[in-house]
């Protein structure tokens, strides 16, 4: 029992560190579960009630969104990785080492930049009276401008763009513990490039990948600004439901309810992921 | 596939091309909202007419630039006094769990390390509205028990300061207990034995040693803060930050001061990591 012993430094190092956690961490989490289990009876009065579920699961527009979100953000975590994995081995394995940390900055610098400006740059890019439209209506690829914005296509350019910097980050540090002759000797053995890739890169990369997807895939559930500037006006993200209970409707009970279930939701996927890789978490965050 | 083996010249030449339209997509955004800042048009937008900086300088009816624009200069300044409450806040309690949780031992360490870790995986969304929540209900109770009205319980600066910290603290962590893992022990032993107490080991020893990843963990935890949105949207009061700002502005139609203003930010931020590459090779 007295293995611990409760020295000033602990006190020190444990006060500012509990009250950090449980009172901005635990007890609104709790807060938010407990909101959501009440609803609001005729009389005006804060009842204890399943309700607010039910009407998620009663009405097509909620768990639609819902799933549509869902299967959106694993589809954007994919796309993610596919398009970074090559930037990522060029930078880290192709490219000579002089160029590596100005490769490194140029591929950092735009995410340093607000994602609201990020954004706001591709409104400006593809909006009908945009610069893309202008370019092709001059050179006479198009007869009329089109409206590019506000579809599906182009929330998950956004949202895959917003993600490229969480892939390949990751992706870079792990492919830059590979050895190199590894990929020598399975060439020299005969491997072409595809069963290189599939037996030796990407094995290898696996806690990056794992650790890059959950960022991404956590980063993207969570986004409200991309979906909402970039995507269709009639097909929701489910941050905008919950945004739309809490300041629009003033339903705090059933925007609780849909803030815990995506909670729940991400937990659930993030935990997949892990135990699928069998990874942990505290070494992912590394 | 890699610089010691024969590649084809299409295979060369393809990946190269791949990188290059890879850095396009990349920059084009940005590039393309920094030229329009200097158009002399009423609308971000092609056509080119002519190079102007009225978007910056100018003050009559019709175009007002940056400089004079009261609205966006105050949230300017007001998402730089939240950044800099989130910086002080964060890194120090950061660093007091980088030494908690690396040289520290006490009861269901792991289960406060897991707890440490999951802001990571909460969406900022969901951080926001359960920390509005949160706080709405103990102001509801101070009000109701003791008749106190407290204004930190409200949607306003001090709520955006701690919505902000809640997530950005972690982040603060990793990167000082990262460093801390380094750190040789024998160094504080050897202190401790020429008559040091253990304040001041971490005073003159540890923290000397960790001075850059506390420099780089407050650096992140500023540039964090300024451009947080999703945890901010829900805790704002009447003094809107700059994202937010931006926000509000660009749903209801565009000016090109708003391109103005984020080519101060795209100025801002690429010279902060241009003397960030500089100090790290300083530093090597």
């Amino acid at each position: 029992m007295n293995r611990y012993r409760l020295t000033l430094p602990l006190i020190c190092f444990l006060t500012p560190v509990i009250l950090w956690l449980f009172l901005l961490i635990v007890l609104p989490h709790i807060d938010l579960l407990l909101m959501s289990l009440q609803t609001e009876n005729d009389s005006g009065r804060l009842v204890w009630s399943l309700s607010n579920y039910l009407n998620f699961f009663q009405e097509p527009i909620y768990w639609l969104t819902f799933v549509r979100t869902a299967l959106y953000s694993i589809m954007v975590t994919f796309l993610t990785f596919v398009v970074t994995l090559p930037v990522a081995f060029y930078i880290s394995k192709v490219a000579a080492p002089k160029f590596h940390g100005f490769l490194m900055t140029l591929l950092l610098m735009p995410f340093w930049v607000s994602e609201m400006v990020r954004v706001y740059g591709w409104m400006i890019l593809l909006r009908e009276s945009g610069v893309v439209n202008h370019l092709l209506v001059s050179i006479g690829l198009l007869q009329r401008p089109v409206e590019m914005l506000y579809n599906d296509v182009t929330m998950v350019m956004g949202l895959v763009y917003t993600s490229m910097l969480f892939m390949a980050v990751p992706l870079i540090s792990v492919l830059e513990s590979l050895d190199n002759s590894l990929i020598e000797a399975a060439y020299d053995l005969g491997a072409n490039m595809w069963s290189i890739l599939f037996k030796i890169i990407i094995p290898h990369a696996m806690p990056g990948i794992v650790s890059g997807s959950i960022v991404v895939f956590m980063l993207t559930l969570g986004n409200y600004l991309t979906p909402n500037l970039l995507g269709g006006k009639n097909a929701l993200w489910f941050t905008e439901q919950i945004y739309n209970q809490f300041i629009a409707s003033f339903n705090w009970n059933q925007g609780s309810a849909f803030g815990f279930l995506l909670l729940v939701l991400s937990s659930l996927i993030i935990w997949l992921g892990l135990k699928l890789t069998r990874q942990k978490l505290s070494k992912v965050v590394q | 596939m890699i610089r010691t083996l024969p590649n084809s010249k299409a295979y060369t030449y393809g990946y190269r091309l791949y990188i290059g339209v890879y850095f396009l997509f990349l920059f084009a955004p940005l590039v393309v909202t920094c030229v329009l800042a200097f158009n002399n048009s009423q609308f971000p937008a092609l056509p080119w007419k002519g190079f102007t900086i009225e978007w910056f300088t100018a003050d009559r009816p019709g175009r007002v630039g940056i400089f004079h624009d009261a609205v966006n200069l105050d949230s300017i300044w007001v998402s730089f006094q939240v950044a800099f409450f989130v910086t002080i806040l964060s890194t120090a309690v950061g660093t007091c769990a980088a030494f908690l949780f690396e040289q520290e031992d006490f009861p269901f360490k792991p289960a406060l390390y897991f707890l440490m870790l999951a802001p990571l995986v909460i969406p900022g969304v969901i951080l926001g509205i359960s920390i509005l929540l949160f706080s709405n209900t103990l102001g509801t109770f101070f009000e109701d028990h003791w008749g106190i009205d407290v204004g930190l319980f409200r949607p306003g600066f001090w709520l955006v300061v701690l919505g902000q910290f809640a997530f950005i603290s972690t982040l603060v962590t990793l990167i000082v207990s990262a460093r801390l893992k380094k750190f040789d022990r024998a160094l504080e032993e050897a202190a401790m034995n020429l008559g040091a107490g253990r304040f001041e080991v971490i005073w003159h020893i540890t923290l000397k040693f960790l001075r850059p990843a506390i420099i780089a963990g407050a650096a992140v935890a500023f540039l964090m803060s300024f451009e947080n949105f999703n945890t901010t949207l829900f805790l704002v009061g009447s003094e809107t930050t700059l994202p937010i700002n931006l926000y509000l502005q660009v749903r209801d139609g565009s000016t090109p001061v708003i391109n103005a203003i984020s080519f101060l930010l795209i100025v801002g931020t690429s010279l902060a990591a241009v003397a960030n590459l500089y100090f790290s090779r300083k530093n090597h």
